[in-house]
């Protein structure tokens, strides 16, 4: 569960985040949609603690990110946008050293790292070194590595970018499998259609403020449009005009 | 201590696996101060040597005008050659370098000679060329002792003791061990130690920092949960064990490449056995810390891995500044020197190569000096690790 309340940061004179405020339950995936530059990712780097907010408060299961950033970030998984990996490690090494740093240990390591390379689908290129490796095989060992410990919370910053068809598909599996276990997604994108197809809830995002917020029913509804591209631009236009 | 433990393994693991990085860390840095100390030994042993032992070829004026005087000189190793022929030739000859030394006999010198009367000879020669000059020195010095030599003859002829003509005589004592001549020399092979030194943990620090920024893999683990001071603590420490590793290469490189140089003929026997190499090593070592925490973070504040390499490469400089100063001041080692890092283990390394006493309240302050300011750096790159900033 994520709360976010009236988040604000900037850099220097730029107001990337002026007051964002949402919550993410658990069993549901909330995508937040917005044009490059709105804020998104600033937004996902202060819930994955890595920013601190100039105002407002945001919490992961009730831990403060700023007060309680270690006990927010241990029951996070954070996939950052571009994240890399360690090239001369295997792919399996590379996971591993995350599990480590969570404290996860033997036998638990050896059985956690088979579990999440079989349902990332790794096994193929498991003990190979991450050098060369295609961007979709780069996205799922980044991936396992972030939830290699069962976050309860899993933040992805736009985890399809520079995903094929089929890897793009498999990612899609995996968040519709995190929430039926009952987790808590919260993922960003720029892409209308993919937020469509997952999200149970949609947080519009421009200018560093939510323009909108609620399941597309809602958001068509909320702003007098039959179809939610037409409703996710008419929401943009509303921020514009304020 | 778990935390600190996985990452400094992931650290030697990582940079075991970059075969190329290493090997350049791991060879270029122990062995680049053997091999131009061997190269700058045995050259100036060469030139020592060459200047009694070599016959040297004397371009001469006028020689038919003094037989007694050439026979003299070519009986002390100074074969005489055909010269240019005038005077005026032989000064643009040594001017642009063609001939090193000229000497010039005028017609009229058996004449003077034997009316006891000052006879001219000169000897042209450009002192501004160093190698040039040691050759005219040769000739120079032959030509004064059959001066002399003629003058005593000459003296003893009239029923005059030479003794005479020489007031007193000078001797010079020198009361310089053979080991403390190789001080001087050897003086800056401490800064070669503290180069490999560096050197061996220069790219882990590179990499662990700005090369895991660049990388885009910083901010992933910056997201788990782990502290920072951790996680620096893990690299800083991964650093240390390769600039140790470095550090007793050199060592031994040097040890062996002193085995094969000789020294001797130089007048030196620098005290570097096995014990001294165990001794140097732990006397060293306090300064690892240091340069593993300064390097990691003057990295950490560099925005790219190319910026990070050149600015640690000026980095690798900054240990000669106190030792250069010092030697260029000539001054004595003092208490006060041991607290500054690099010049209290060069001072203590020199006594050591000199066979000299080392005091124990020197190494003690040197030890513990160098300690304080690792311990206060690494602190500072934790600090600086708990910067947003630090994402770039």
């Amino acid at each position: 569960m994520i709360e976010v309340r009236d988040l604000r940061k900037a850099f220097g004179k730029v107001q990337a985040v002026r007051g964002v405020s949402f919550e993410a339950p658990d069993g549901r995936i909330t995508g937040l949609l917005g044009p490059n530059g709105a804020g998104k990712s600033t937004t996902l780097r202060i819930l994955y603690t890595v920013l601190k907010p100039d105002g407002g408060t945001a919490t992961i299961d009730g831990h403060d990110v700023v007060s309680e950033s270690l006990e927010a970030r241990r029951r996070t998984g954070a996939l950052p946008h571009g994240a890399g990996l360690y090239p001369h490690l295997t792919a399996r090494e590379n996971i591993a050293y995350y599990a480590k740093l969570c404290g996860i240990t033997n036998p638990e390591l050896d059985e956690k790292l088979a579990r999440i390379i079989e349902t990332l689908d790794i096994a193929g290129f498991a003990d190979r070194r991450t050098k060369g490796f295609s961007q979709g095989q780069r996205t799922r060992v980044a991936l396992a590595r972030a939830l290699v410990h069962d976050p309860q919370n899993v933040i992805l910053d736009e985890p399809s970018n520079g995903l094929d068809v089929m890897a793009t598909r498999a990612l899609r599996e995996l968040i519709l499998r995190l929430k039926s276990d009952g987790r808590c997604v919260l993922f960003s994108s720029h892409v209308m259609q993919e937020v469509a197809a997952l999200c149970d809830d949609i947080v519009i995002i421009a200018n560093g403020r939510v323009a909108a917020h609620g399941t597309a029913d809602e958001l068509r509804e909320l702003t007098g449009q039959a179809d939610l591209e037409d409703a996710f631009v008419a929401a943009l236009g509303r921020v514009a005009d304020v | 201590m778990h935390t600190v433990f996985t990452v400094f393994g992931k650290e030697v693991l990582d940079n075991v696996r970059d075969r190329r990085t290493l090997m350049s860390a791991l060879l270029m840095g122990p062995l680049f101060g053997p091999v131009i100390f061997v190269f700058l030994i045995n050259l100036s042993i060469e030139r020592s040597l060459s200047d009694v032992e070599q016959t040297l070829d004397v371009p001469v004026i006028g020689a038919v005008h003094a037989p007694n005087l050439t026979a003299y000189l070519v009986s002390h190793n100074l074969r005489m050659v055909d010269g240019p022929v005038s005077r005026d030739a032989a000064l643009e000859a040594v001017s642009v370098g063609t001939h090193d030394v000229v000497i010039v006999i005028p017609p009229d010198i058996d004449e003077r000679l034997r009316a006891s009367l000052p006879a001219r000879i000169e000897v042209i020669s450009d002192r501004a060329n160093s190698a040039a000059e040691r050759d005219a020195r040769r000739v120079r010095t032959a030509l004064e002792r059959y001066n002399r030599e003629l003058a005593a003859i000459r003296l003893s002829v009239r029923g005059i003791s030479p003794l005479v003509a020489q007031p007193f005589t000078v001797d010079d004592i020198d009361v310089s061990t053979p080991s403390g001549r190789s001080g001087l020399l050897l003086g800056m092979m401490s800064y070669f130690f503290i180069f490999a030194l560096l050197m061996g943990g220069m790219y882990l620090a590179i990499d662990s920092t700005a090369g895991e920024r660049e990388r885009g893999s910083l901010e992933p683990l910056l997201a788990l949960p782990v502290t920072r001071e951790r996680l620096i603590l893990g690299k800083i420490l991964a650093a240390c064990l390769f600039m140790m590793l470095s550090l007793a290469l050199s060592l031994v490189a040097f040890f062996v490449a002193l085995k094969f140089m000789p020294l001797e003929e130089l007048g030196m026997t620098p005290n570097f056995g096995p014990e001294v190499v165990g001794k140097a090593f732990l006397l060293l070592l306090p300064f690892v810390l240091l340069g593993a925490a300064l390097m990691t973070l003057v990295a950490s504040f560099t925005k790219s891995y190319r910026e990070a390499q050149t600015w640690l490469s000026v980095l690798m400089l900054a240990p000669t500044l106190p030792i250069l100063v010092v030697s260029v001041l000539q001054l004595r080692p003092r208490t006060e020197f041991m607290f500054v890092p690099s010049l209290g283990q060069h001072l203590l390394l020199v006594d050591m190569v000199k066979n000299e006493p080392l005091d124990p309240v020197h190494i003690a302050i040197s030890v513990a000096s160098t300690l304080v300011i690792g311990v206060l750096l690494t602190w500072l790159c934790a600090r600086l690790y708990r910067r947003e900033a630090l994402l770039g």
